[in-house]
């Protein structure tokens, strides 16, 4: 069990936030991150409408053979993504307090702008307390 | 997405509340609030009021201060914004204080005037301060309690400055959300705060120039000091007081 990384994806499909807290997940440069986030933001809207009956919020928890992305969907369209192993049990609870912690440290910060990448230390500080130190 | 679905459960007390308040709203007497002459046509759309229309937050009692608390995410998102908003006016981090400053100094008069009634108006020997360490401590407790909801932290005195005092807050209510970016790291949004505590001086008798500063440490990151450098006047009517 354990909490790979965390994303921030905006409404328009951009990475405002990435960042990793244990070891086990391949290494990737900033740039390959922005385009597997656009990716994700693309298949999100495919799930989205697929449903075959009624309105669908989309996909929550993509699994693979060694972890499991879980996607939180906020009212706004900000997605938050939580790459963690199969059996964090904890996982939709986490993304619940990010959210919570983006709400307080993010949008109520008077230097952050909107749909921008998330520059705001009160923002670390709190996933920190939350998840744990990690590696950048 | 349940949980977004119901409604607030403070929207139910609002409209309950707005309920009670209408049946104590006297339509006899809002409507001799607005009787000018100038303007008779306000008489006129003021004197049947809707039963279910919002009450006047003029005709609120002004000495309950268990329900009349606000918000504080409402807040920090509103003044988030004045941040925001200042921040496109101003020329530098000195200027925007300063403005921050002057809106602080707008709520501290009023605050100063509402504490005073509220704890005076029922006191057959009102008093009003007259010595300086007694004003602090009433700032440090009543007015802080009055407008965050809990004490300062600590009052200091200055040791190379007579003329000096401090109020901390070791988490202060104004700027528990904002993160100051590096760049501009001798920004204190609390310059807000030492408005409130200016006005409130000022208004006591007691000139002074309030300004705030980081003073972060380990167990505090947002910890703030609220900075006072008495008038030479204050500190001369303190001498005779002795």
């Amino acid at each position: 069990m354990a909490i790979f990384g965390l994303w921030v994806i905006n409404k328009a499909g951009g990475l405002v936030y990435q960042r990793n807290f244990a070891e086990g997940l391949a290494q990737l440069t900033s740039n390959e991150h922005l385009v597997l986030a656009g990716t994700l933001h693309g298949i999100h809207a495919i799930t989205s409408r697929l449903s075959p009956i009624g309105s669908s919020s989309g996909a929550h928890v993509i699994e693979a053979e060694t972890f499991k992305m879980t996607i939180l969907l906020t009212a706004t369209g900000t997605k938050f993504v939580l790459i963690t192993s199969i059996a964090e049990p904890s996982a939709n609870t986490v993304l619940q307090k990010v959210y919570e912690a983006y709400a307080d440290a993010v949008m109520k910060n008077p230097f952050h702008t909107p749909e921008m990448p998330i520059r705001t230390e009160g923002f670390d500080t709190r996933i920190t307390a939350l998840i744990g130190s990690g590696h950048t | 997405m349940s949980a977004y679905a119901q409604p607030h459960p403070r929207f139910s007390v609002l409209s309950s509340s707005s309920l009670s308040s209408a049946e104590l709203l006297s339509p006899t007497n809002s409507s001799g609030r607005f009787s000018l002459p100038s303007a008779p046509s306000v008489t006129t759309t003021t004197g049947t009021p809707k039963p279910l229309s919002r009450p006047n937050i003029y005709d609120r009692p002004l000495n309950k201060t268990r329900t009349a608390e606000v918000s504080a995410a409402s807040f920090a998102f509103l003044f988030s914004e004045v941040v925001q908003y200042m921040q496109k006016r101003v020329s530098g981090i000195n200027d925007l204080e300063r403005r921050l400053n002057t809106l602080g100094y707008r709520l501290g008069t009023r605050v100063l005037e509402l504490m005073i009634w509220r704890s005076e108006f029922a006191s057959k020997t009102p008093k009003r301060e007259i010595r300086f360490l007694p004003a602090l401590m009433s700032i440090h407790t009543n007015v802080w309690r009055a407008v965050f909801g809990k004490p300062a932290d600590a009052i200091e005195k200055s040791v190379e400055n007579e003329d000096e005092y401090m109020i901390i807050d070791n988490d202060p209510v104004v700027t528990r959300n904002i993160s100051i970016p590096r760049d501009m790291s001798q920004l204190s949004c609390s310059s807000f705060t030492a408005g409130i505590v200016e006005a409130v001086l000022d208004g006591l008798g007691f000139p002074a120039r309030v300004t705030a500063h980081n003073t972060p440490n380990e167990t505090f990151p947002q910890r703030t000091t609220i900075l006072i450098k008495l008038e030479k006047s204050v500190l001369e009517r303190e001498e005779l007081f002795k």
